[in-house]
Parts: C-alpha cells; structure tokens; sequence
C-alpha cells in the first residue's frame, strides 16, 4: 500500500519501473528464443558437480536393496511370474521426477541427461533431485496431507504453510525421521514461530477448549504407526480386531493435558481427558497408556513427550514399518501394504517389508536412504510393459511386484507434467517467481477440477468423464497447447526445429520422455510434412501436443 | 464386464437428426420436452419406479427443528410447530410448502444409524453399508445404474449436484459409477464444449490411436476396460459433447416464474435440474444442501436451512407430480444422522444418530404415512419402530424391482448382497 502512494507521488519512479518491466521482458524473449534453439541442436552440458554419495555408501545401500530382491524372488518364484526387464533410463528418470517432484521432467533436463554420457544416469539424477528443493516442498506437501489434511483448520491458530516449509527444509536438511515424527507430537509455543505445533493445533475445535484429543489419537496411530486403532473410537473392535475401545482413548488421553495459552500451544498438568465408554452411565477420567509394548513408555516427562518417546522407539519397530510402506507408495504411487495406513502389528508382511525397515531402523530413520535403497531395488527398476507381446504383464504380477505396476497420476502430478511439458526449460526455484505463481495459480485450479482426493490415498481409480472433459477441453491444455510463439513448447518447437523428425521427438522427449516409436515417427512427421505454410505448421503441432497430452500414457505413472 | 452402464457406446448424431427437425431446443413443460425425453413416460401403478432423486441435508439436519418437533417440552429448543397435510402431524415453522404436499410423501421418523461421525455417516447413509477398510460399497445411484442399465442416453445417468467432500461413487462396481459432478445449475457444464473443428478433432482422435497402440503393446489385452478407463470415458466424454441431452444440465432458459419457485438458491436451481435430468432419462441424481451442522446457535441456523429447503423441495415434489414423473421416481430427503434433543451450552445441537427423520416419496412409496415415533422428552434414545439405515435401501432397492438381496462378487473376493436391509413394506403404496 505505501509503496502505491509513493509511486503515485512521483511519477518518475513510475517510468523507472515501466522501462524496468519492459527491460525484463525483452530479455526473457530474447533468452526463450536463443534457448529453445540450443534444447534442439546437439545438447550442450549444463553439468554441476555430481551430488551424490561416497562409493562405499552407494554399496552399502545397493546390498540392501538386492536383499530385497532376493526376498521378492522367492515370492515370484513360488507364485511362478517372471518378472519383467529392466526398464531404460528415461521411464526411470521419468519415474523420479514424477514421485519426487510432482512433475515430469523437462526437455532441458533431458538434453543435459543426455549429454552426460555416463553409466549411472538415474543415480545421479537422484541425487541431484534429492538434494533439489522442488523434492523436498513436494514431499513435505505429500507428508502434510497425512499429518494434518488439506483443509485450511481453524482461523488464528493455524498455519499450514509454516508447517509445508517446516517440513520441507526437515527433508532437505535430512533430518532423521524420528525426530521429525517426535517433534510434530510434542513441541509447545506458537504456530506461527514454531511451526511443527500445527499438527496438533489444528485440530481444535469449535466450541471445544483445547485440541482434540480423539483426532490425534486417531492421526497418531495412522500416519506414524500405520494402525487404525480409531476404528474402536465409540465401541471394542469387531470382525476380528482384538482392539479395545479404552485402548483408543487411552491413546487419545496422552492429549488431555494439551492446552492454548498466551504462549501457544503447552501442556497444562491440572487438565485431564473424559469420555463416557459405550454402556457406561457417567464420564470417567481415561488414564494415558498404549496399546501395546507399554515397557517403551519412558517414566517420567510430560504425557505427550512420553508418547513421542514411545511411537518413536526403536523398539517399536511399526514406527519404522509405516514409514517404509508410505515412502514406497510414494515411490511407485502404490504402497505395500494396502491401505498405506494399516499394517499388522504382528505380520505376515510381504516381501521387502522387514528388510526395509530394518535398514531404515539401523541406519537413523535416514529417509533420503529409505528413498535410494527402495529406488535401487529391482521392483523399482523393472519395466511396466513385457517385452514379449504375446505373454503381456498380468495383474497377478502387478501386484505381486513383478512388473512396474501401472497407477494413476495423481491431480498435481498431472497438472504439474501439463505445465512442464508446455515449458522447454525447467520450472523450478530458478524460475522467475511470477511464472512460479502463475504456475500455483494454475495447479490449484485443475486439480479443483480434476478432482482432489484430499487425503494422501493411493486407490487405482479408472478416470473419469470430467476428467477427459478437461483434458480434452479444459483452459490448461487449451492454453498450454495452443498457438502461442512466446510461451508455448509446441509452437516453439514447430518454428525452431530443422526437420519434421526432429519436432516429433522433441514433442515426444517433452510429453512422454521417450522418443517416438517408428510407427508413431512416420505418423506424425507425414502430418507435419503435409503442413506447408507456417500458420498451418503450428496447428499441426498444437494438435501433437494435445493428443499426446490425451493419451492414457500421460495420465498414468508407468 | 458391461463397460458402458450408463451409456451407448454407439453415439446416436442427435443434435444433427433434432436439427434437420426444426427442433430449436428444451423447453420447460412443453410438449417438445416430450421428444428429447428418452425414457420419461410415467409408469402404470405398480411398476416399478425407474430413477431416484436424493436430497442430502448435509452436516445433518436437526430432527427437532424439521420434521419431528417437540415443541414447548424441555428439549424444543424454541421450535414452533405447524400443522401438515396428514392429520395430526406437525412440521417446524418455515416448512408450511412442504406440510402442504405431505399427501403424497410419507415421513420416517426412527431413522437409526451407527455412524456419528459425518463422513463415516455419509458413507454409511449413501451405501447402505458402514465403512469398511477393505473395500468401497457403491452408493445408491451406482447400484441403480449397474443393476438397470440404460442404452439410450448419453449424458451420464449418475449425477451429484452441489456435492460436498463426499460424492456419491461406484465403489466396487468400478469408478465409471461415480455420480457426475456440477455445481450450481446457472453456470454451464464446463469443458463441454470442443476447442477444435470436426476435421482437426478427428486428426487428433487418428494420432491418439495411434498412441495408445504403442502404450498397449506388453500390456493386459483389456487394460483399458478393467483398469485405466480412459479411452472409454473419452469416448463417453465425446458422446457428451454433441448431445442434444447436455441442455437438461442448464436451467437458465427455464421461465423465471418456474425456476424462482425453488428459491434463488444453488440448491433451488440443482433441485430444478434433477427434475430435467429425471425427464431426460437420467437414473439417479443426489443434490446437496450443507450447512445444517449447527453445534452452536442451533435454532437460527437450522431456521436458515429451512428455508431454503422448503421453497425447493415442494417444488421438485409438485412439478414432478405435474409432469407425471412422480410416480416413477422415488424422491429421498434427510441428512446423515440426527441433532442431540439436549441443547448444549452455546445453544448447539450435535451428532444423534440414534433417531432421526427422513422424507421419501414418488416410486411406489406411499403419501401420507408416518412410520416411528420420538420420546418427546428426548429421555429414551431409541424410537419407536426403528428404521435401519439398510433398510431403507433395501425399500429402495426393491420399489426399483431391483432384487436387494442379489449377493455380488466384490473384488475382495467376497460376496456382498446389494443390500442386507429388508424392506419397510408399511411405506410402500402398492405392498
């Protein structure tokens, strides 16, 4: 607002800033133009210094890795599947980018990929993702959807950005998981300095003093222990469940003593949980136990640093399992254990499962860890389609691992890819920030659209009518596609590239990262060709762009 | 697997076939509704009902201050009754229109659920089913389409209007029954419209073709069918497209008179185009009005509700009536559970799953009924004559000629019966 007056008072601070803009925006026509030249002539290296790890360590993780492989193939082998081949780089590189960042990745990427000519290109891009910001704000946002929802909590008391960036900086910084899970549960103070404490301020309520206790206990047993013990919220559990109600609301009692004061969130020890059980007349005073392993409940300290003390033992080793199952279900959008949030406490675990968390035990909850040793396993690796055409992947190997198995993207993903493959060059913390508000603005709105399925799920839902209708017609793709020389990829492409071959695969590189196929290269290069004039020439691409941007390859992680 | 439920996969060129007719468009009560009206002719008494509309009074609609008032006893909260249409049965004050066509809807007031948490209780009150970890029950409106498939249509015949977080869905019958979703009736259907003319759009349906045969190679022959949908809902977003059908989505060539009936509300206008769904041929449409989750100021809030509720559910219950559709289509309204009979100490009512009211109509349900009673003292829970929320689907169900007790294969491996309800055969006309 000051500065507003201030410009309106002075006038020639107004044209300083005109002239500025204009400066600006000249020199991002002149650099679209000049870039997307040198993306299509042979790739020049953009390399930095390799990030990743020390050789014994990249060892150390590809032994546990084939560990799990071997455990896998004696599961194969019992079930009688072959499993498919190894994939190629590119769908790999595709993969992570996709898991990690919530966006494919970018022909400018994939041009400096492949100019590096080395033997190890997904581990390196690994590394260079993991130590990349957009991996850690897209897995932060990832991990808040199970810590505290997507909806925006109650007013004043609140924030879920503070928590994203908090979170963030925790995966940059690769902070044990352990400490991050105990920080979350018990930390006091306020919201906005101290941003781990909206986990549990958001839950207050109106009307209701204090947080809640039943939906902690509730968020507790599901995100960090992978147990939904909140199913014997209001009677003892049925169908085979050995659950007791007083076991979820003793659980939920280790919040009784949570409280807002002045100085944020604290605990008040005067302060205590009531609830009436099922049957019972009167409200009675729950005393704080856990459900089990109730010798890891350190004696003394305040009712919620006890329990952090307990979810996060190494003792209890379904901290460590729930963990395993959500980073791999985030990893290959599909868990291990379904549904991601309920694991049995005492097995039978499927292959992979134990070793996993194992090693994520042993090794300090080292979550970028968990993520190479699960990426560096032959499950991740192997290929979604079968090489053979007459003995095609069957669901039966899907879902016993033996094959990538193929999931829908999810709403951000696929929004994020559309904005990607529009853009030759990467969006990232490098962008320009207005771009990068244009680019949120314009996520949030499709995925309004397409559908948001709120909490963090992983279900194989076919599509949906609205769906294609907005693929096919939607603003997004309407105006990522379309004729636009200064913005848009596939008019760029159309104009800049030296032949019709070329511009099929640098629309293929950008859309699907793999070239094309030689049926799919002669259908489209013949189109291309039968397009003489320049106006005609950009449709053509415009209309290479929206197909490929239709298909279920997009749509679908493979 | 029947891959097409609700639609023709052989798309019928309507709107060029209505054209060559001189035929301009929908219109409201006219007898041209009556050609683009696929299915819509009124069913001889005692044939079964065809469509469904479902009215969602969501964060649950207070029981005391709607259909079932104890007025000047302790737990009347300050509710003042009318009286209706059925003798000796009254309404809250602000329902006067809907007392009025109380003949020929008859009032459930022991509705019983198990669930008090709202999305569990949705789920439980969409399904028939309480929530269960390993597996997801379709909701009402997916059984009735897979169970009564439709060839002619080619707008989807499962729509939600104005859903809240929970939309009806498919459940184990596959996400091609999810309810198609659209908010307030006044804006148009978005993204209906193609970008492109015929001959690009045929260039790049060729492309795709082509596309997709490379994606499939190595892959599960009827991936497409039994796991991605997507070259299928494609197809069935294209047929929606260029239907002529699409305008029974739009109210706002309807007459003001007509359409002010129900109010200048989202609601009213979403419960005036599930009537022109209905007409069209559309099988189930759920229409929600949330806002009844009054933990505080109960009173006030709940009177808010209803009036916007009143103005638009006697309307869609008379025009239904005048268009001889009623008796063909069962009309259900009511929320996913009850409000407490105490008052809590900021004014509030909260979650009673216990007893609570609903309303149903049209499709071989009686009028003019009332089934259940509620301790007017609010002393006992349970009410007289207990309505399980199962069994009010298997009545459903079975006015739809549906066979509820059916049991189907559920992926889980599991049969599952369409519902484990019985029929409250005192509600049905012709039982």
């Amino acid at each position: 607002m000051q500065h507003l007056v201030m410009n309106s008072a002075t006038p020639s601070s107004n044209w300083l800033l005109w002239l500025r803009n204009a400066a600006i925006l000249g020199a991002l026509t002149v650099g679209a133009f000049y870039g997307v030249a040198e993306l299509l002539s042979p790739p020049v290296a953009q390399l930095k210094s390799d990030p990743g790890l020390p050789q014994a360590q990249l060892v150390d993780i590809q032994r546990t890795a084939q560990a799990v492989d071997a455990d896998f193939a004696k599961t194969w082998a019992q079930q009688q599947l072959q499993p498919t081949a190894k994939t190629d780089d590119l769908t790999l590189v595709r993969r992570l980018s996709l898991a990690l960042t919530g966006s494919i990745p970018s022909l400018q990427e994939i041009r400096m990929l492949e100019s590096m000519q080395r033997a190890d290109v997904p581990q390196w891009w690994l590394s260079h993702l993991l130590s990349d910001r957009r991996t850690s704000d897209y897995l932060a946002e990832r991990l808040a959807r199970v810590y505290v929802g997507i909806e925006n909590g109650p007013f004043l008391i609140y924030r879920r950005r503070r928590l994203v960036d908090w979170l963030s900086d925790a995966i940059q910084q690769n902070r044990p998981y352990d400490q991050v899970a105990r920080a979350l549960i018990d930390s006091n103070g306020v919201w906005t300095t101290n941003p781990e404490v909206n986990f549990v301020t958001v839950t207050n309520q109106m009307n209701k003093k204090g947080p809640d206790e039943v939906k902690l206990a509730a968020k507790v047993s599901r995100a960090f222990l992978g147990v939904r013990i909140d199913c014997v919220q209001c009677h003892d559990g049925k169908l085979g469940s050995t659950w007791k109600q007083s076991d979820f609301h003793q659980l939920a009692a280790f919040f009784g003593q949570a409280d807002f004061t002045l100085n944020g969130l604290r605990d008040d020890p005067k302060q205590n949980y009531k609830i009436r059980y099922l049957g019972k007349m009167e409200e009675e005073k729950v005393p704080a136990k856990v459900p089990w392993k109730s010798e890891l409940l350190p004696a003394t300290g305040t009712p919620r640093a006890k329990l952090a003390a307990w979810v996060t033992a190494k003792e209890n080793k379904a901290f460590a399992r729930a963990m395993v199952n959500r980073m791999w279900a985030l990893l290959f959008n599909r868990p291990l254990i379904a549904p991601v949030d309920e694991i049995p406490l005492d097995g039978p675990f499927p292959a992979g499962m134990e070793l996993l968390a194992d090693d994520f035990l042993s090794h300090g909850y080292d979550m970028q860890r968990l993520i190479r040793v699960i990426v560096g396993t032959q499950a991740f690796q192997m290929s979604s389609q079968s090489s053979d055409p007459d003995y095609p992947v069957t669901l039966a190997a899907e879902n016993a691992w033996a094959a990538f198995p193929v999931t829908r993207l999810r709403p951000e993903q696929m929004a994020g890819s559309v904005i990607q493959a529009a853009s030759l060059s990467t969006i990232d913390a490098e962008t320009h920030v207005l771009f990068r508000i244009k680019r949120d603005i314009d996520v949030n709105n499709f995925v309004k659209r397409y559908g948001d399925s709120g909490e963090d799920t992983f279900d194989d839902a076919g599509g949906t009518i609205p769906q294609r209708l907005l693929l096919m017609n939607g603003n997004m793709i309407t105006s990522n596609t379309s004729n636009n020389p200064l913005i848009n990829a596939s008019t760029r492409i159309g104009m800049l590239s030296p032949d019709n071959a070329t511009a099929v695969e640098a629309a293929y590189l950008s859309i699907f990262t793999r070239r094309p196929t030689p049926a799919e290269q002669t259908h489209f290069t013949s189109l291309l060709a039968t397009s003489k004039s320049r106006g005609s020439r950009s449709i053509a691409m415009s209309d290479l762009y929206w197909t490929l941007m239709n298909a279920t390859e997009f749509s679908w992680n493979h | 697997m029947n891959t097409s439920p609700c639609h023709s996969p052989a798309h019928l060129a309507r709107r060029t076939l209505l054209r060559g007719a001189g035929v301009a468009g929908i219109s409201w009560l006219t007898p041209l509704a009556d050609i683009l009206a696929v299915e819509a002719e009124a069913a001889p008494k005692g044939k079964p009902a065809r469509s469904v509309i479902l009215l969602w009074l969501g964060g649950a609609a207070s029981q005391l201050d709607t259909f079932d008032p104890h007025p000047e006893t302790n737990i009347g909260g300050g509710v003042k009754a009318i009286p209706t249409a059925i003798k000796g049965v009254n309404f809250a004050a602000g329902l006067e229109q809907t007392a009025s066509v109380m003949q020929d809807v008859s009032l459930i007031r022991s509705m019983v659920s198990k669930e008090g948490d709202h999305e569990r209780a949705f789920y439980n009150i969409k399904t028939g089913y309480r929530p269960d970890p390993t597996l997801i029950h379709p909701s009402i409106g997916a059984i009735v389409c897979h169970e009564l498939p439709e060839a002619k249509i080619e707008i989807p015949t499962h729509v939600s209007i104005l859903p809240n977080q929970w939309p009806a869905r498919g459940g184990f019958f596959g996400a091609q029954y999810d309810a198609f979703q659209m908010y307030d009736p006044k804006s148009p259907v978005p993204d209906v419209k193609a970008r492109v003319e015929n001959k690009r759009m045929d260039r790049r349906m060729e492309g795709l073709a082509v596309v997709e045969q490379a994606f499939a190679r190595g892959r599960e022959a009827n991936m497409d069918q039994t796991k991605t949908l997507h070259q299928i809902s494609m197809q069935r977003a294209r047929n929606m497209m260029s239907s002529d059908q699409l305008k029974a989505f739009n109210v706002t060539d309807a007459p003001a008179k007509e359409l002010n009936a129900y109010g200048d509300t989202p609601f009213g206008r979403g419960c005036f185009a599930a009537v022109r769904l209905i007409q069209a041929g559309v099988r189930c449409v759920e229409v929600t009005l949330n806002g009844w989750d009054t933990h505080a100021n109960n009173l006030e809030g709940q009177a808010t509700q209803v009036k916007i509720l009143d103005a638009a559910y006697a309307s869609l219950i008379r025009d239904l009536k005048k268009l001889n559709l009623l008796e063909s289509t069962i009309v259900v309204c009511g929320g996913e559970f009850g409000r407490t009979p105490k008052i809590n100490n900021v004014g509030g009512r909260d979650h009673w799953p216990h007893a609570f009211s609903m309303l149903v109509s049209g499709g071989g349900f009686a009028g003019g009924r009332v089934i259940g009673a509620t301790d007017p003292q609010g002393e006992k829970q349970a009410p007289e004559k207990p309505v399980l929320v199962e069994d009010l689907h298997a009545t459903v169900q079975d006015l739809l000629g549906i066979d509820y007790s059916r049991e189907v294969m559920t992926p889980v491996g599991r049969p599952m019966a369409l519902s484990k309800g019985e029929p409250v055969k005192e509600l049905q006309a012709h039982a």
